[in-house]
Formats: structure tokens, sequence, C-alpha cells
């Protein structure tokens, strides 16, 4: 049990997936203009990282490694990551038409997002066993979720600060995101 | 052999499980759109130029059938889109008069004064942020086809004098030459509009006549001779119709000593 808070831990805070590993930063720039967005889509990406690693841990335990193929594990994660995508974006142009507006084109780009693929790989890597996994997954979309929304939270105030005009809009975002990440540096070393 | 065997056959199973699983979530989960969304979409340009308002001709589409936007909302349809779209949505169409983009001004390189030469990256909004571009009026037309770049209808091109000549057939008055300008010197008018004044410059007379020479300098002549009683007015040292009044009348263009005014 402890290792598994440890587990999710590492993965949320000391070892965030966005501001350690620098692994997402496509939506962490777009869909960070708004709150209510971010917690969206840090929601949305949350969900599929927890899937993911199930659905990966399995695949990889019966089919790779059961028949020997563990070289496919680019092709079989990333048809999982695919399909689980789609789903999740039919489930929320069903259920919240406006989140689903507000995320445009941000929901299926979770698909290519490194960040899942990444979850995936790294699982392998560190030979989690399921429920280890699961935590990690879960983990690393709450680290995500996170990160999002304080740099949601940040911009917001931006919107309204005194930027000089050369770095108004993505300037100021990627200086922002460095000075987030140098201090979620703070935790290098913890764990 | 074995392995590649093996790998084909476990991927494509796991494709087909994962399709299945999907087919299913469709049915599931399918988001009804109303068919005449389609159906106001295909009578679209489908140019996804933006002049409605929207971005692109799917969200028009979408938003016509919604009713936010009015049926004669696509400036590049023209008078047969606006007809089409309320046959879909059962409503009348208001014929709206077609319109185009003026550029309102004349001073090319044979007019207008140069204070510099240029050595930068040849776009309107670049020059304007190096010392007006070079040119000495500050409000003049630069001539470096920001304008023509941005239309989407190919309806500007730059004659020999360095100025942007719009063809009226092409014009559909997107508006997107309008935002492109960084002097703002291009206006959409009804075509029924036929007299302009050709300047959009502000400064006083002398420092117009030592810029330009067919800039306005404000003085008065055209306000006189207008048959109509304050068809024309001067604001701000410039000359301006009132297109409720005004005839385009070939008095003015006679008079005005600088050729500023003229009929199209």
């Amino acid at each position: 049990m402890k290792d598994l808070i440890v587990i999710f831990i590492s993965a949320s805070i000391l070892n965030n997936f966005v501001l350690s590993y620098f692994l997402g930063i496509c939506p962490f720039i777009g869909v960070s203009n708004k709150i209510d967005s971010a917690l969206g889509m840090g929601m949305a990406v949350t969900f599929v990282m927890s899937l993911t690693a199930c659905i990966s841990w399995l695949i990889n335990h019966f089919i790779l490694i059961g028949l020997n193929l563990p070289f496919l594990e680019y092709v079989a994660f990333i048809l999982v990551i695919a399909s689980l995508v789609q789903l999740v974006e039919m489930f929320i142009r069903k259920t919240a038409p406006a989140l689903y507006q507000a995320l445009g084109i941000y929901l299926p780009l979770i698909t290519t997002n490194c960040a899942i693929l990444g979850l995936a790989l790294l699982g392998v890597l560190r030979e989690h066993s399921l429920v280890e996994n699961l935590f990690f997954g879960f983990g690393a979309g709450v680290g995500f979720t996170m990160a999002l929304v304080i740099m949601a939270g940040i911009r917001e105030e931006l919107e309204l600060a005194d930027v000089p005009i050369p770095l108004r809009g993505a300037g100021i975002t990627l200086i922002t995101a460095g000075l987030l990440a140098l201090s979620f540096m703070g935790f290098a070393g913890i764990i | 052999m074995t392995t590649v065997i093996l790998a084909v056959i476990s991927m494509g199973l796991l494709c087909f499980v994962l399709a299945f699983l999907l087919a299913i979530a469709d049915k599931k989960l399918r988001v009804e759109q109303d068919p005449r969304v389609e159906k106001v979409f295909a009578a679209l340009p489908g140019v996804n130029c933006g002049g409605c308002g929207f971005p692109g001709c799917s969200a028009f589409a979408e938003h016509v059938v919604a009713g936010d936007a009015p049926v004669t909302g696509c400036a590049p349809g023209g008078q047969e889109t606006a007809e089409k779209i309320a046959t879909i949505m059962g409503v009348e169409a208001k014929s709206a008069e077609k319109r185009v983009a003026v550029i309102l001004c004349h001073g090319g390189i044979k007019e207008a004064v140069r204070s510099a030469t240029y050595y930068g990256v040849q776009g309107c909004h670049s020059a304007m942020l190096i010392g007006g571009g070079g040119k000495l009026c500050q409000y003049g037309c630069l001539g470096y086809g920001d304008c023509v770049t941005s239309c989407p209808f190919d309806a500007i091109h730059m004659n020999d004098n360095l100025l942007p000549v719009v063809d009226p057939e092409k014009c559909t008055a997107c508006g997107n030459c309008v935002q492109a300008c960084p002097r703002n010197l291009i206006e959409l008018h009804p075509v029924s509009h036929h007299i302009f004044v050709f300047c959009k410059s502000h400064d006083k007379g002398p420092t117009v006549k030592k810029a330009c020479s067919v800039g306005c300098i404000a003085c008065r002549i055209c306000v006189k001779n207008c048959p109509v009683e304050n068809g024309m007015t001067v604001v701000d040292n410039l000359a301006v119709i009132n297109y409720d009044i005004c005839p385009a009348s070939d008095v003015l263009v006679e008079k005005c000593p600088m050729n500023t005014i003229q009929i199209l």
C-alpha cells in the first residue's frame, strides 16, 4: 500500500509529467487559457491515462510478453490510445457539448500527446504490476491536471497584467512555464 | 516466420476488437445533428474566408440552422447562396445590395513623395513599423500588397504605379482586405456609390501638398460646389461625402484642384 501511495505522489507531484518530464506541452500551452477548459481537459486526460495504464499493462502482459512480441509495444499502445481517445471524444460530445467546443482540436490531439504514450512505455520500463500501473497512470493524470490548472490560473491573471508588448501571448506563457518547471525542480531527489 | 504471423494476427485481432467496441460506442453515443446543417453547408462556396464572422463555412452553417446567423450572412455566396439557404431554412431571403471594396488612396510612386528607401520585409505592416515605410504621407498606401495577399478571391492586384486595384467582378466584400490594411484605407461600399474622395490624410493642406500631388488639402471647393446643400463636408482636414444626399456629380471631379475626388 505504501508503495502505491509513493508511486501516486511521485507521478503527480515529484516527477510531474508536464513540469519534470516535459511531456504533453501542446495541451499545456494550448488549453490553459481558462481554468474551466483546463480542468475539463485535465479530467479527460486523467481518464485516458488511467484506462491506458490498465489496458496497456494487460496487452503488454498477455499479448506482447505472452506471445514474445515485445517489439510491437509502440503499435499496440498507439492502437489502444487512439481508440480510447476516440471513445472519450464521443462521450464528451454527447454529454458536455460546451466542453467539447471549448477543447476543440485539443481533444483528438490527446492521441498524439506524448504524455499518454510516455506513460504506457514508462510503465513497461519500470515493470509495474497492474495495480501499480493503474496508480501510476491515475497519478500522472492528476499531476497533468494540476499543472494545467495552475498554469490556467496564472494565465488568467496575466491577461490583466501589463506585459511588455514583445512578450505578449506565447512569450510570457513559455517564460511562466519555465519558471513553474524550475519551482517543481525543488522536488528532485525526494524519491 | 512464426513471429511475423503471430504479430500480424495478434495486432489484427486487436484492431478488430477495438473497431467493434468503437462501433458499439458510436451507436450509443451518436449526437443528432440537424440534417439542414449538411444542406446549408453544401450551398456555401466553401472558401472559409471568415467574412460572415464565423470560423469557417461549417461553423456558419451550424449557426444559420441554430438561428444565430442571417441567411444573407455569406457575402461571397451573394444573392444565389442567400436564396438557396433561405429555401432550406424555409424563410424569405431579403436581397442585400452587392458591395465591393474600395481602396481610398491614389498616392502611387508617381504622385507620392518618398522620404527614405525602405530595405526590409516587403509587407505593409512591417514597413509601417520602420519610419512609416519611407513614404512622406503617414496616412497613405504603402504599396507592399498586404491587401493583395489577404484576398481569397484574387480580386486585388498591384498596378504599375504601386497601387492596389480592386476587380469589382471578383470582389465579394468578404472584408479580409479591410482587416489587412494597416492604414485602414479600404472600405466596403455598395455598388451604387460612384464618387469617392481618394485620400485619408488628416494633415493640414500645405503638409499634404508637400507629401502628395493627389492628396486632399481641405480647400473646401467641393463643399461650395456640391449641387446639394451639405452634400460634402470637411472633417478634420479631410473632405467627406454624405452618400445619402450627394449625387455623383462631374462638377465635383472637375473642381477639385488636387484631383482627389474621382468617379469609379
